[in-house]
């Protein structure tokens, strides 16, 4: 039995379908990523599985306890992060981590051994005595992380784990959630729409856009799904027939005076393949992303409306253009 | 247990805030000593020199200011998204909502001792009705605490809390005869009002205890108080569980 199982999980809020009927199983001890846009019903799924939000139609189950019967059940199984923060500011990080032990049931006699433990798992323990306003904010997800998992729910949910942190703070919570996934045997599911945290962090993801998932695997098999690395040659006269029987190349395409190859490990085989096409102009490689990925399936870019980590400023100013439009 | 867990917070939080403590004791006794001195110059009541008349009314009225706004902050609490975390435990909605008027109660309480302390500055109290007096302030402040939270719950912005304070609070300050006694010189009007606002009958029993002076008799003030008190609480609990 999986962790988590979702049959036809529904969520209409109003005229709005936020989650169109949704399968999926989550296995027990895996970090699973829910990568799709924002409005794509990642948060809405989540806040079902949580039992913060009723589902309109279909079912549920984690650790065995339906979400709509038995919500205490499930919470008790369940740690969450949320998006924003949600510490209790005027609290110390020791008071926060005390509160939430009371709440979930934690027995007085493992209290405190277990808030220590979490403390220096996040390396908190020598701030934890001062009041959470003075944390910043990678020490606020951190102590919320340990909140999370102070517990020992079965499931951990992050939504946008590294929502607005800085690029060292998002690596090092990357470390953390894996290192504490770990250490303390708890499925993780987060969300995303980031895709190097999918990449770095999960081992299996589900790409979900407008309330459907479009895809599930493990985030390399998925790039798999692509056929493998891009090389745009621009050059005169390519010759196709010669490029087309190397083994490793999967698709041939000309476009606009230059030729779009599609080929496995184009960082092995470059060199070969630069020595049989005669005055290059210019040679690009793009090694696909789970961005491509989500292209291919859904049409559309997931960073729609997160221009602030785009490739290139050349790329937000057009798309800047384009919402002026 | 979810009850003591929030009980537990709002304790810790209370006596973190200190400078909220000490204006909440100076701000009644600034009104008796201020204000029902220089009045007391002029005006005795039932014999009774004014600022003893209006300490059992300033001590209701601290309850009030303390319950309603302990109570409103629940809108701070939901801003803050602070609630978040809490509405997602394992612990019921009425466990919350009676954790917090239990933590409300106590507050007020602590800060209404300290002002009893005061008691023996004014000569017409008999210190042994103070436990009586706690009595019925004990039940006002849970009344007042679950308005707070029913009110607070249904706020969408804190630009509510001056709506609230003018138009429920204060009425319900000036309306209940801490200032003056319910009597036939009151025009109809104002006698009627009087007489409709159940914190009448908190304030003239918490006279009746320390003074030996009321309107109304006792069973009917301790009555109207305690119905008073249920409501609320039912309504608050109603209230609070259908919040968000």
């Amino acid at each position: 039995m999986s962790i988590i199982e979702i049959k036809s999980l529904t969520k209409t809020f109003g005229k709005i379908q936020a989650v169109r009927g949704i399968d999926l199983n989550i296995e027990k001890g895996e970090i699973f990523g829910l990568l799709g846009p924002n409005g794509a019903g990642k948060t809405t799924t989540i806040g079902m599985l949580c039992t913060i939000i009723r589902p309109t139609s279909g079912s549920a189950t984690l650790a065995g306890f339906d979400v709509v019967k038995n919500p205490a059940d499930v919470r008790r199984q369940v740690g969450i992060v949320f998006q924003d923060p949600t510490l209790d500011t005027v609290l110390t990080g020791h008071e926060n981590l005390e509160l939430h032990a009371r709440l979930y049931g934690v027995p007085a006699d493992q209290r405190e051994k277990r808030i220590t433990e979490m403390l220096e798992l996040v390396d908190l323990k020598g701030r934890s005595k001062d009041i959470t306003r003075t944390y910043s904010g990678g020490m606020r997800r951190r102590l919320e992380l340990a909140r999370g998992l102070l517990h020992k729910p079965a499931v951990l949910f992050l939504d946008e784990p590294t929502l607005g942190l800085d690029p060292q703070t998002r690596a090092r919570t990357w470390d953390y959630i894996k290192k504490m996934a770990q250490k303390e045997q708890t499925t993780v599911v987060l969300t995303t729409h980031y895709m190097e945290e999918a990449q770095l962090v999960c081992d299996r993801v589900g790409i979900i856009d407008q309330g459907k998932i479009m895809a599930m695997d493990a985030p390399d098999n998925l790039k798999e799904s692509m056929g493998g690395d891009l090389v745009v040659i621009r050059v005169k006269e390519p010759p196709l027939q010669k490029i087309q029987t190397l083994p490793y190349v999967t698709a041939v395409k000309l476009n606009d005076g230059a030729v779009e190859i599609t080929m496995k490990d184009a960082h092995l085989h470059l060199p070969e393949l630069l020595s049989i096409i005669p005055h290059v102009e210019c040679v690009e490689t793009r090694v696909p992303t789970l961005n491509d990925v989500f292209i291919k399936l859904t049409g559309h870019d997931i960073r729609e409306d997160s221009p602030e980590d785009s490739g290139s400023w050349v790329d937000s100013v057009a798309r800047y253009r384009q919402r002026g439009k | 247990m979810g009850i003591y867990a929030l009980w537990w917070r709002e304790f810790i939080v209370f006596r973190r805030e200190k400078s909220r403590i000490v204006s909440s004791i100076v701000q009644p006794l600034m009104w008796l000593f201020l204000f029902g001195s220089g009045v007391g110059a002029s005006i005795n009541i039932s014999d009774i020199n004014y600022r003893d008349y209006i300490y059992p009314g300033i001590l209701t009225m601290s309850v009030l200011f303390g319950s309603v706004f302990f109570g409103l902050y629940i809108v701070w609490d939901r801003k803050l998204d602070v609630l978040k975390a809490v509405l997602v435990a394992p612990v019921s909605r009425i466990s919350i909502f009676m954790g917090k008027v239990l933590g409300g109660c106590t507050d007020v309480t602590l800060q209404i001792l300290i002002l009893f302390i005061f008691s023996f500055l004014f000569p017409s109290v008999n210190p042994w009705g103070i436990p009586l007096a706690l009595l019925f302030l004990l039940i006002t402040s849970i009344a007042l605490v679950s308005l707070g939270l029913a009110i607070g719950s249904m706020l969408e912005s804190l630009e509510g809390f001056q709506v609230v304070s003018t138009f429920v609070v204060f009425p319900l300050f000036f309306l209940s005869s801490a200032l003056f006694p319910v009597d036939n010189k009151l025009p109809l009007w104002l006698q009627s009002l009087v007489k409709l606002n159940p914190l009448t009958y908190a304030v003239d029993g918490v006279r009746g205890a320390l003074l030996n002076v009321s309107t109304f008799p006792f069973y009917i003030d301790f009555g109207i108080i305690t119905f008073f008190a249920v409501i609320m609480f039912l309504l608050g609990s109603v209230l609070f569980s259908r919040m968000k």
